[in-house]
């Protein structure tokens, strides 16, 4: 990617994000989808950190690359705890929050033991490539954890536009990275496909900021509608 | 072998996720009841068909448009080609899935024609506040 097209996406994806941050604020549902925000709050933190050690030290250099793979292991996690958060408003009227934070701790703990083994035997760069590790299986675990959460929100006919439009835009980014990533493993040659990924960085934000934007919280939606083939 | 086998089903599930976002969109849109504005300009009393869609879309580009509205109908759009392609594609072979994705351009046409409505109501708007300066 150019460096006029690699700035043009960075500054979109940013300015979406604190866009996101600035409408859940003036809608008054800060609070109420705190984690939403922290996720997009650390991503523009994230972005700015990685500017400076690029600036700073260089695309080769050390200090970039603890500084890439580390921030993307803290943005997966927390991207981690957005959904978890997802989980907990759906979930929500059936009380089971404690069983759900147990739960998503395990299931973090249990994929972060499996990236550990991974990497284990490798003698360089341990602390990187666990933390690459970590991120990328993160995200097989999102993709899974999203699509049992669409199915709740079928099951249990959930109304609330917002939060279903919420989950939606979430699993189109996860499959949609998921489907980018196996296509550069399995070694495209096209440099579209290094394009996709900053792109997909910039459609979560944008998803979920017109949906935060249209839709109020009591803003509600038939379920039956939402499936393709009626039941 | 493996990157492939994800690549299929993430593909699949992409699929499907757009799919449901793209009816979510358009589920938001559906209780709206149509103006006499918006039903003298299209000629729809009550919903619209597949049909009506590329007509629909004509009269939106006329109309200024509204902040919160463009994500929306151009993810609506996309879904709107994909169903042409699936309906030109099955139309012979699989009646059944023929007659799904015209229900589903159906719903696409509705889609644009409420927003059409919101588009005119906005446009109404923005001619009253300029009347009062």
């Amino acid at each position: 990617m150019s460096g006029s097209a690699a700035s043009i996406v960075w500054y979109s994806g940013t300015a979406l994000e604190l866009a996101f941050v600035v409408c859940s604020i003036a809608r008054k549902s800060f609070t109420r989808y705190f984690f939403l925000n922290l996720y997009f709050l650390l991503t523009v933190g994230s972005s700015l950190a990685r500017q400076f050690t690029l600036e700073r030290f260089g695309l080769t250099s050390d200090q970039y690359r603890y500084a890439y793979f580390y921030t993307d292991a803290l943005l997966t996690l927390a991207l981690y705890v957005a959904l978890i958060s997802l989980y907990s408003h759906v979930f929500g009227e059936l009380r089971v929050g404690k069983y759900l934070r147990v739960t998503a701790v395990m299931l973090l703990l249990g994929t972060a033991l499996f990236s550990y083994s991974v990497v284990a035997q490798s003698t360089d760069r341990l602390s990187t490539k666990f933390a690459y590790e970590l991120s990328q299986n993160l995200y097989f675990v999102g993709l899974v954890l999203t699509y049992v959460l669409w199915g709740a929100v079928l099951k249990l006919r959930e109304t609330r536009t917002r939060l279903v439009q919420f989950v939606l835009s979430l699993g189109l980014y996860f499959s949609a990275y998921a489907a980018t990533y196996a296509l550069l493993n399995m070694g495209s040659k096209y440099s579209a496909v290094y394009l996709i990924g900053p792109l997909l960085g910039c459609f979560l934000p944008l998803s979920w900021t017109f949906t935060m934007w249209r839709h109020t919280d009591d803003t509600r939606l038939v379920p039956a509608q939402l499936v393709a083939v009626p039941r | 072998m493996m990157p492939a086998l994800i690549f299929v089903i993430s593909l699949a599930t992409l699929l499907m996720f757009f799919v449901s976002y793209c009816r979510s969109l358009m589920a938001s849109s559906s209780r709206h009841t149509l103006s006499k504005e918006v039903r003298d300009v299209t000629g729809i009393q009550a919903s619209a068909s597949a049909g009506d869609f590329a007509r629909v879309m004509q009269l939106l580009s006329l109309c200024p448009e509204r902040p919160d509205d463009r994500t929306g109908l151009q993810a609506v759009e996309v879904y709107y080609a994909i169903l042409g392609m699936l309906n030109k594609l099955t139309a012979r072979m699989v009646p059944s899935l023929h007659l799904w994705a015209e229900q589903e351009r159906a719903g696409c046409a509705n889609f644009a024609v409420v927003l059409l409505d919101r588009r005119i109501a906005f446009s109404r708007e923005i001619l009253a506040q300029q009347g009062e300066f």
